[in-house]
């Protein structure tokens, strides 16, 4: 898992509440055998003009300029400024692929689903929950035409907002630590390197066959 | 105190245990297939990550490939017609290729079920830690091996750590003892110990098979008897090494030999739980009792003997439980307190990881030799566990006996087990199956399962109803 310290990067609104992990990335996606290949297909629903077509799945479609991610000036963001209760709905962690996949690394909204924070975690997406105040200003701003950066710092637990002020946020210590240091249980178990590596080397004297080369 | 065989493999693999009990334990073979590992190696993609150990790795196709032998011949994949079945297969070839994990593809002989192909090469070994990303991994404990299944997650982490997360399991000894009957055979000794504990009865529990019924079987047979363990609740099933366990693994591809050899059998030797290990559980069952099984119901537990009756509603204690059997008896298109003998079988499925190895087709085909295949019976496979249990019974002219009968002679693979491929049961359809699963539509949408012995599924291919093999002779 890629390790989250401090993100500096353009923000992109997405202004409405309750956004469930169907408008996310819809059902239909769902069958892929893997868990890349989703980005293009991030709020399917709203950055197309044409539906998707299952019988024809790589007939080119139109994207809708009107939706904001599709926006030249948001082209480059890895922030999504999103509305209350963000993710909700299945538990599917599609929808957390998806998002990186495309190049967020940080959602910003009042509040999340359960399933989607926690599922947000072990892709190193990092869920801030800001003051409502603190959001409303933020969407104003980017209504006025405004291109806003932000840099969300995940040690100090503070986003540093484009006047210079800073709003704070708050993290669970232990996945603060897994994403800090990039761990996911593989990086966890990967802590423990030495023990691994020590008891490997035990083993294969002890049990040299269990080493031999697997000529297929 | 003596230690039980779980207990052996346990500290001998134990790399770091935390006061929560929870544990990292090694990881000596990990075994690949098609359906589970996509996610995981694309996880290890995303995290820029490799395997740790690649030859601690096997991969093989089989959940999904075609056992039709004319798609078969076709190159690579081209034979599989529907194409997320297809996509599959493929993806599994270019993750190997990505990952220099060492695959037996489709082409070669040696190509087969995983829980097949693994003892055959040697790739199951006594003393292992074995883990794969499907349940009947517990197969592989027949060896004295720690082998459990997995899931995707844990797929990803065995390959990048080499490692398992888990948690110490308990004890449980069954013992079967007595000469078992003739026509009886290991399927139904998993059968009978499941009708009587239940497809709970073992959950969280390492269930090790032990008394003079087991040590009897061939390794074929302890793989059945272990390959259900997970039908009786346990992830692992265990039974402890001795000379018959040697003689199988002597000589095979990925044995060690020489020298190595010599210390690996003076190791194995020590396989087996002590004189005064205790258990958290134990059981002893009388073999010379358990008749022929088949299963009536939706579940491996709803299993009586080939003389046994469909139980009654009435008789049953709770209403769950009444519920419950009305419920399997309307999908089963069967009469409550009916003769097992009179239900009359559409198909005939002779496969998968617990009756494909060569002793279950010679076993099938001393049955059928001499007789047809009933008229009734609409369609009956033969499906051989590996490319070499096919090459075997067609070495001693098996595929002929099937052939001559009537049945079907096909290329090796999971199959009607659970029809991921083409090979299906109709819906309404009634089928006599070797297999391990007679869950709702695991055959097929609406299709019904009776599991039986590969004897047993020969018996009813021929007669068209269930029959004790032992009484053929004198219909
Ligand atoms: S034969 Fe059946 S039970 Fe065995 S691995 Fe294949 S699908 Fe699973």
């Amino acid at each position: 898992m890629q390790a989250f310290t401090i993100h500096d990067g353009w923000v992109v609104p997405l202004d409405r509440s309750n956004v469930d992990t169907d408008l996310i990335i819809p059902k239909q996606f769902l069958k892929s055998i893997k868990r890349t290949g989703f980005g293009p297909n991030l709020f399917d629903e709203l950055r197309y003009i044409e539906a998707f077509d299952e019988a024809s799945p790589d007939a080119a479609r139109r994207l809708d300029p009107t939706f904001s991610l599709n926006k030249s000036e948001f082209s480059n963001a890895s922030i999504l400024l999103a509305r209350e209760n963000f993710g909700c709905g299945s538990s599917r962690e599609h929808a957390v692929w998806a998002l990186v996949e495309y190049g967020i690394r940080c959602v910003v909204a009042p509040s999340f689903a359960d399933i989607f924070k926690n599922n947000a975690y072990k892709s190193g997406l990092l869920p801030v929950e800001l003051d409502e105040a603190v959001i409303n200003a933020l969407f104003d701003q980017l209504n006025e035409g405004q291109v806003l950066s932000l840099t969300v710092n995940l040690e100090a637990e503070q986003v540093v907002l484009p006047d210079g002020s800073s709003a704070t946020f708050s993290v669970d210590p232990f996945r603060r630590q897994c994403l800090l240091e990039g761990l996911d249980d593989i990086g966890i178990t990967l802590q423990r390197e030495s023990a691994i590596s020590a008891f490997e080397a035990k083993h294969r004297q002890a049990r040299p066959w269990l080493f031999s080369e697997i000529k297929v | 105190m003596g230690r039980t065989l779980y207990d052996k493999l346990w500290d001998e693999h134990l790399v770091d245990e935390r006061d929560d009990g929870s544990a990292l334990i090694y990881i000596d073979r990990h075994l690949i297939h098609e359906v589970t590992s996509p996610q995981a190696f694309d996880g290890l993609r995303l995290a820029d990550r490799r395997p740790r150990r690649l030859n601690a790795n096997v991969a093989v196709p089989d959940h999904n490939v075609s056992t039709d032998p004319m798609e078969r011949a076709l190159e690579g994949y081209s034979g599989v017609a529907e194409v997320t079945s297809r996509v599959q297969l493929e993806t599994l070839n270019s993750n190997c290729a990505d990952f220099d994990i060492p695959l037996i593809d489709l082409s070669d002989k040696r190509q087969g079920i995983v829980h097949v192909m693994g003892p055959e090469q040697g790739a199951t070994l006594p003393g292992m830690t074995i883990v794969c990303g499907d349940s009947h991994t517990s197969t592989h404990g027949a060896f004295g091996a720690l082998a459990h299944g997995i899931g995707t997650s844990e797929v990803e982490h065995v390959l990048a750590t080499q490692c398992l997360l888990t948690k110490k399991m308990k004890n449980f000894r069954i013992s079967l003892d007595g000469a078992i009957r003739s026509g009886v055979t290991a399927k139904d000794l998993a059968l009978a110990v499941i009708g009587k504990i239940g497809t709970a009865g073992a959950t969280g529990y390492a269930l090790e098979f032990a008394g003079s019924a087991v040590t009897s079987l061939s390794m074929e047979g302890r793989m059945t008897l272990c390959n259900m363990a997970i039908e009786a609740g346990a992830r692992a099933g265990l039974i402890g090494v001795d000379s018959t366990t040697l003689a199988y693994v002597d000589g095979r591809p990925m044995a060690p030999s020489g020298v190595e050899w010599e210390s690996a059998v003076a190791y194995w030797r020590t396989l087996h739980s002590d004189p005064d290990a205790e258990f958290d559980l134990e059981l002893s069952i009388d073999a010379s009792s358990i008749e022929p099984q088949v299963t009536w119901g939706t579940s491996p537990e709803m299993v009586t003997s080939v003389s046994g009756c469909v139980p009654m509603i009435a008789d049953m204690q709770t209403d769950t439980s009444k519920k419950a059997l009305r419920r399997a008896l309307d999908y089963m298109g069967l009469e409550e307190g009916m003769s097992l003998t009179d239900v009359q079988v559409d198909m005939v499925f002779i496969g998968s990881c617990t009756n494909a190895r060569i002793e279950d087709m010679r076993a099938a085909a001393n049955v059928i030799q001499g007789h047809k295949k009933a008229p009734s019976v609409e369609r009956a496979l033969v499906v051989p566990g590996s490319g070499l249990v096919k090459a075997q019974a067609e070495a001693e002219g098996l595929d002929k006996i099937f052939i001559d009968a009537g049945m079907e002679w096909r290329a090796p693979g999971c199959s009607m087990c659970l029809a991921m491929n083409a090979d299906k049961v109709e819906p309404g359809k009634r089928c006599a199956s070797t297999s391990n699963r007679n869950f709702e539509g695991r055959q097929g949408a609406g299709g019904r399962t009776h599991l039986v012995s590969p004897a047993m599924a020969a018996a009813a291919a021929i007669t068209g109803r269930f029959t004790d093999p032992s009484q053929l002779e004198s219909l």
